[in-house]
């Protein structure tokens, strides 16, 4: 039994894996985004982070050359090692924010559209409070507060942006636990819990999936935005740092371009590759935009 | 001692406009190995009858009296925790759409096992096995457990749904219109199954339908449902041979008959009541052709013009002289 279990679940993912391939939107950006993860996992084998240190005063504001391929910063530090340490630390906080929004964000849309009545009614004003709340204020308001690391900016991005998900995951709660086969599932005694993991999860999840690649480009953004600000982590540089640094030592006006493109560019292109996945995605799980 | 036997039972329906008496002092009994057919016209109580015995109402809707005795056990009188303890194990339901009643995203076994799973203390692995007994019980391939909904076919769906009504080898089994929706074939087939795993686990049956063409062959008595009330309740061949409620008769008269003349039938002239607004006297007075001053003023008592032939009319005396 378990070996068609086996045989089944590998049908699936090939037949997604091929889906995948010939969409080609999400081919690129799967690729794109791979591309990233596999040199921030394997960053420093790449390029040694020693070049992070300080280096004399004569390296500083290089111009891409043979020995730095980027150039280097106002510290005298190669652009590129910064590039690469830096893309660790952009997707670690992209990843794990996501993880939070969509765990607070599930957890409420369900609870909420299942139970009803005043629990619905005291979660979905909390959601209507985080909806409207100016997020970018409110992420630095707790960002100043909880102090500088990148924990902290995790758990700041993670709890400022799961109303959207809560609203659509609710949405969709309503309208499945209506369906015959929870009432079944009711009469059969089963608890809330059960009917709302067992049941009502699995149905919404391709939703779920949808949402959180999308929220991560939204949460790499934000993170830019904060470090940017001068609130990210300054022992573990992200690209928004980068771009804070480059800001505050006036490379823009330096022309120093090599300084300010560079993670510019990367946070642009992890995010749009974000964006392209979820759309095909939306695409690919959606049996309704199948092509035939 | 009976298997299930149901007295005098209420079951009303608190709405915003009023009080619906949905089921309103309906009787009957039912044997180890027998099947009863609920017949009646949309919205007469068949429904809520069946929902009744089990205590899975909408929250508008409550027993206000009468007796569902299980094996002696009255279950109207139990809180939903201990009613836990019967559902399923000793009453189970196949429920009207099987296209809806099944999670399209759940492996078939899997709901299976959940239903032995949340009764027995037993592994999740067992109920699988057991699942797949069960599987083949009716008669279907013990590897389509791995199989989701949208893999099989309407009847096949249909035949899971009595699977997982089997699944913890209950007393009694209430169908609620197992078959509406599928092909006469496979209406026939699906029947012809839970006739036979009636016999073969000495079960009692409960068949709610509207459809009275195919209760004769599975059911061995039939209860004539309207506006909430038994009208009539006899053996299947009594039934059909001697009907005595005008409301029967004409019931039996919309179905077509094989050797008979090629026409449209007659139906039944007007509406069922308003719930809301019932007339005193027989509820079925103000379509009945035989009415006279005493039905529409009062309610006629219920009587055994039979052996096991009960029935609820005024003019029972005229109905059985006049055939």
């Amino acid at each position: 039994m378990n070996s068609i279990k086996h045989e089944m679940r590998r049908r699936k993912i090939k037949e997604f894996g091929s889906s995948v391939y010939h969409n080609k939107t999400a081919l690129v950006g799967t690729i794109v985004l791979s591309f990233f993860v596999i040199v921030a996992i394997f960053g420093p084998m790449i390029i040694p982070f020693s070049t992070l240190d300080f280096g004399n005063p004569e390296d500083m504001l290089q111009a891409p050359n043979g020995e730095h391929w980027l150039g280097t910063d106002d510290m005298g530090r190669d652009i590129l090692a910064n590039l690469i340490s830096g893309a660790r630390v952009s997707l670690l906080i992209g990843f794990l924010a996501t993880l939070i929004s969509m765990g607070i964000g599930t957890l409420i849309g369900i609870s909420s559209g299942y139970f009803g009545k005043a629990i619905d009614n005291i979660l979905m004003r909390l959601t209507d409070f985080f909806l409207v709340i100016p997020w970018l204020p409110l992420m630095m308001v707790l960002a100043a507060i909880l102090g500088t690391s990148i924990w902290n900016i995790i758990f700041v991005i993670g709890i400022t942006s799961w109303a959207g998900t809560a609203r659509v995951v609710r949405a969709q709660t309503l309208s499945v636990k209506e369906r015959q086969f929870v009432e079944r599932t009711v009469s059969l005694g089963s608890g809330s819990f059960h009917i709302m993991s067992k049941h009502i999860l699995p149905n919404v999840f391709p939703l779920i999936f949808a949402n959180t690649v999308l929220i991560a480009a939204a949460a790499i953004l934000s993170e830019t935005t904060l470090s940017f600000l001068g609130l990210g982590d300054p022992t573990r540089a992200s690209w928004g740092m980068m771009l804070h640094y480059a800001f505050e030592s006036g490379a823009a006006s330096a022309n120093a371009y090599w300084y300010y493109l560079p993670p510019g560019i990367c946070v642009v292109l992890v995010v749009l590759s974000f964006a392209l996945m979820g759309y095909a995605f939306d695409e690919i799980m959606n049996p309704k935009f199948k092509e035939r | 001692m009976k298997l299930l036997e149901v007295k005098n039972l209420k079951t009303y329906f608190n709405i915003s406009s009023g009080q619906v008496k949905a089921v309103d002092d309906v009787s009957f009994d039912l044997d180890y190995g027998e099947s009863l057919g609920l017949v009646g016209e949309s919205g007469c109580g068949k429904t809520t009858s069946a929902l009744s015995i089990v205590q899975l109402l909408p929250k508008e809707g409550k027993i206000y009296g009468g007796e569902i005795l299980l094996e002696g056990v009255n279950l109207a009188e139990l809180n939903d925790g201990e009613m836990q303890k019967y559902r399923w194990n000793d009453i189970s339901l196949v429920f009207q759409g099987a296209m809806n009643a099944l999670n399209p995203v759940m492996r078939i076994g899997d709901q299976i096992a959940e239903a032995i799973v949340l009764h027995q203390k037993v592994s999740m692995k067992e109920a699988l096995i057991k699942a797949g007994d069960i599987l083949e019980l009716v008669e279907m391939p013990r590897d389509r457990l791995m199989n989701y909904p949208h893999e099989f076919s309407g009847g096949m769906k249909q035949r899971v749904m009595i699977a997982m009504a089997l699944a913890c080898d209950p007393k009694i089994i209430i169908g609620d219109e197992p078959t509406t929706a599928l092909d006469v074939m496979v209406q026939a087939q699906i029947l012809n199954l839970i006739e036979k795993l009636r016999k073969e686990f000495n079960m009692g049956f409960i068949l709610i339908t509207h459809d009275l063409s195919i209760l004769t062959e599975t059911c061995d008595k039939i209860a004539i449902m309207y506006a909430g009330k038994i009208v009539e309740i006899a053996e299947s061949e009594e039934l059909f041979k001697k009907p005595v409620h005008p409301y029967t008769n004409k019931l039996i008269g919309c179905f077509p008959d094989m050797n008979g003349e090629r026409k449209l039938k007659e139906g039944i002239e007007g509406a069922p009541p308003n719930m809301l607004e019932l007339p005193s006297g027989c509820l079925f007075a103000p379509r009945c052709e035989f009415a006279s001053d005493i039905c529409h003023q009062s309610m006629p008592e219920t009587v055994e013009v039979g052996p096991n032939h009960y029935v609820a009319c005024h003019k029972w005396e005229e109905m059985i002289n006049g055939q």
